[in-house]
C-alpha cells in the first residue's frame, strides 16, 4: 500500500477518489458530535454550560499530539526509506498540527477563565506542554521555510521532528514534575478525573470527527504540495 | 584520538582568539542576570527566591549566543568539508565541537555563577545546587544547541530560527536545573538534580549523532 502510493500520480488518483468521502464523513461526524455535545448533553452540575468547551478543547489537544506523531513517523519513513511522499506528508501535517495545538490553547484558556478565574494557569501541566509543543511546531515550519533547497529542507526538518519526538515526552514529564512542585493538585482540570458516559460518547464522536477532518485536510494539503512542486519544475523547465 | 584532540584545541583557540570566547558569553550571562533586578525591583527576598531560575534562563540564552558560529564559520570557509573527508568520524568531530563549545561557554558560566548568586542574594544552601546543576546541565545546552546549529548552518542569519528550534527542546534542562536550586533552598530532596543528570546524559550522548546527520545533509551527503 505504502509502496504503491509512492508514485505521486497514483497518490493523486487515490486521494482524489477518497478525499470527498473523508470530507463528507468529517462533516457528518462533526455535525452529529456538535449537536450531541451542545444540545443533547446536560450542563455539568459544577461547571454549567462551560463544560461544553471540553468538546472542542480535548479533541484539539489530542490532535495536536497525534499529528506530531504522524509527522514524526512520516519523517522517519522519509529519512530511512527515502519514500518520496513522506517528506510531503510531514511538511503538510505541520501547519495542521500547529493549528490544532493553537486551538487547544485558545479553548483551554477560554475554558480556564470561568474555571480558574484566569485565562492562563501555569499549574495545568497539559496546557503548558501544549504551549511548548506549539513552539516546536513553529520551529519546524520555520526551518522548512528557511532552507531553499527542498531536499535539504526535508531532511533537516525530518531530523528536527525526530529530535522533537524524543524530547516531547521528556518535556511533558518535566512540566508535570514542575507542576506538582509549584501547584497543589486541587484545581479542577479540564477533562476532569472521571467522565460521565453521557459526556464520553459525544466526546469520542468529536475526536473521531477531528481525526477524519485532519485526514481530509492532510490529503488536500499533500495534493496541493505535489501540484505546486510539479508547477515549479515545469516553470524551471520552461525557463531553462 | 589525536584528531579529536586537534579539533578540540583548534576550536578552543578559535573561540579564544577570534570570537571573544569565554569572556563574551560570561559577560552576556552576567549582564542578563544584572538586568533582572531592574525589571522586578530590588526586593532582596524575591530576588533570592528567583535567583536560581534567573541564572538558568541567563545561562540558556548565553549558550545560544555563540551557537550559530559552531558549524557555520567552518561551513562557509570549507573546513567542514575537510572534516567530513578526514578519517575522524563526523560524529566524533561533532562531539569535539560540542565539548569545545561547552569548555568555552558553559564552563565559564559555572565558574561565574556563585558571584552572580551573591549579586541576586541567593541564600547559602542554594550555592552548591546552583554550581552543581549548571556544571551538570550546561553540557545538555551545548549538545541540543549543536543539533540546532547543525540544522541551520546553511541559513544566512539563522540565529532566530536557531533560538526557536533550540529553546523549546531544552525546557526540561531549565525546569530541572532551576528546580534543583529550589529543592536545595526548600530541602525537598534531590529529585530535580537526578532528572537533570539523566536529561544531560541523554542529550550529550545522542546529540553528536543528530548533529553529524544534520551536517552531512547540509554538505549534500
Amino acid at each position: 500500500m505504502i509502496t504503491f502510493l509512492a508514485n505521486p500520480k497514483r497518490f493523486l488518483d487515490f486521494s482524489n477518489a477518497i478525499a470527498p468521502w473523508l470530507a463528507v464523513l468529517a462533516a457528518v461526524l462533526l455535525g452529529v458530535g456538535f449537536y450531541w455535545a451542545l444540545v443533547v448533553t446536560p450542563p455539568d452540575y459544577q461547571q454549567g454550560q462551560s463544560v461544553k468547551i471540553m468538546f472542542v478543547h480535548v479533541p484539539a489537544a489530542y490532535m495536536g499530539i497525534m499529528v506530531y506523531g504522524a509527522m514524526a513517523v512520516a519523517s522517519l519513513t522519509g529519512l530511512v526509506f527515502r519514500h518520496p511522499l513522506a517528506d510531503v506528508a510531514a511538511k503538510s501535517a505541520a501547519p495542521l498540527g500547529a493549528a490544532f495545538t493553537a486551538l487547544a490553547l485558545l479553548t483551554g484558556s477560554l475554558w480556564g477563565r470561568p474555571m480558574w478565574g484566569t485565562f492562563w494557569q501555569w499549574g495545568d501541566a497539559r496546557l503548558v506542554s501544549e504551549l511548548i509543543l506549539l513552539f516546536i511546531y513553529l520551529g519546524y515550519i520555520a526551518l522548512w521555510n528557511a532552507i531553499d533547497d527542498p531536499v535539504r529542507a526535508a531532511k533537516a526538518a525530518a531530523i528536527l521532528s525526530l529530535v522533537g519526538a524524543a524530547d516531547v515526552p521528556i518535556i511533558h514529564f518535566s512540566v508535570d514534575w514542575w507542576n506538582t512542585l509549584h501547584q497543589p493538585a486541587s484545581i479542577v482540570r479540564p477533562g476532569g478525573p472521571t467522565i460521565d458516559r453521557s459526556f464520553l460518547i459525544p466526546l469520542l464522536i468529536m475526536m473521531a470527527g477531528y481525526t477524519v477532518l485532519f485526514a481530509w485536510l492532510w490529503l488536500v494539503r499533500m495534493q496541493t504540495e505535489i501540484l505546486e512542486r510539479r508547477a515549479r519544475s515545469l516553470m524551471m523547465a520552461r525557463g531553462a | 584520538m589525536t584528531a579529536f584532540r586537534a579539533l578540540l584545541i583548534r576550536d578552543m583557540r578559535l573561540a579564544f582568539r577570534a570570537g571573544g570566547g569565554a569572556s563574551l558569553a560570561a559577560a552576556f550571562f552576567a549582564l542578563v542576570a544584572a538586568l533582572v533586578p531592574f525589571g522586578v525591583g530590588a526586593d532582596l527576598i524575591l530576588l533570592g527566591r528567583i535567583a536560581g531560575g534567573v541564572l538558568w534562563v541567563s545561562a540558556a540564552l548565553a549558550a545560544l549566543l555563540s551557537l550559530d558560529r559552531l558549524f557555520q564559520a567552518d561551513y562557509e570557509d570549507g573546513s567542514l568539508d575537510v572534516l567530513l573527508l578526514s578519517p575522524l568520524q563526523l560524529e566524533a568531530g561533532a562531539a569535539a565541537k560540542i565539548l569545545a563549545h561547552w569548555l568555552t561557554t558553559g564552563l565559564p558560566l559555572v565558574v561565574l555563577s556563585p558571584v552572580l548568586g551573591l549579586l541576586l542574594n541567593l541564600p547559602a544552601p542554594g550555592y552548591l545546587a546552583l554550581i552543581g546543576s549548571l556544571l551538570i546541565g550546561t553540557p545538555a545546552l551545548s549538545g541540543v544547541g549543536a543539533i540546532g546549529a547543525a540544522l541551520t548552518l546553511s541559513i544566512r542569519r539563522g540565529g532566530l530560527i536557531l533560538a526557536l528550534i533550540v529553546l523549546p527542546l531544552i525546557t526540561p534542562a531549565l525546569i530541572f536545573g532551576a528546580g534543583a536550586v529550589t529543592d536545595a533552598l526548600d530541602g525537598t530532596g534531590r529529585g530535580a538534580f537526578l532528572f537533570l543528570a539523566a536529561f544531560s546524559v541523554a542529550a550529550v550522548g545522542l546529540s553528536p549523532f543528530a548533529a553529524a546527520a544534520a551536517v552531512r545533509l547540509n554538505l549534500g551527503g
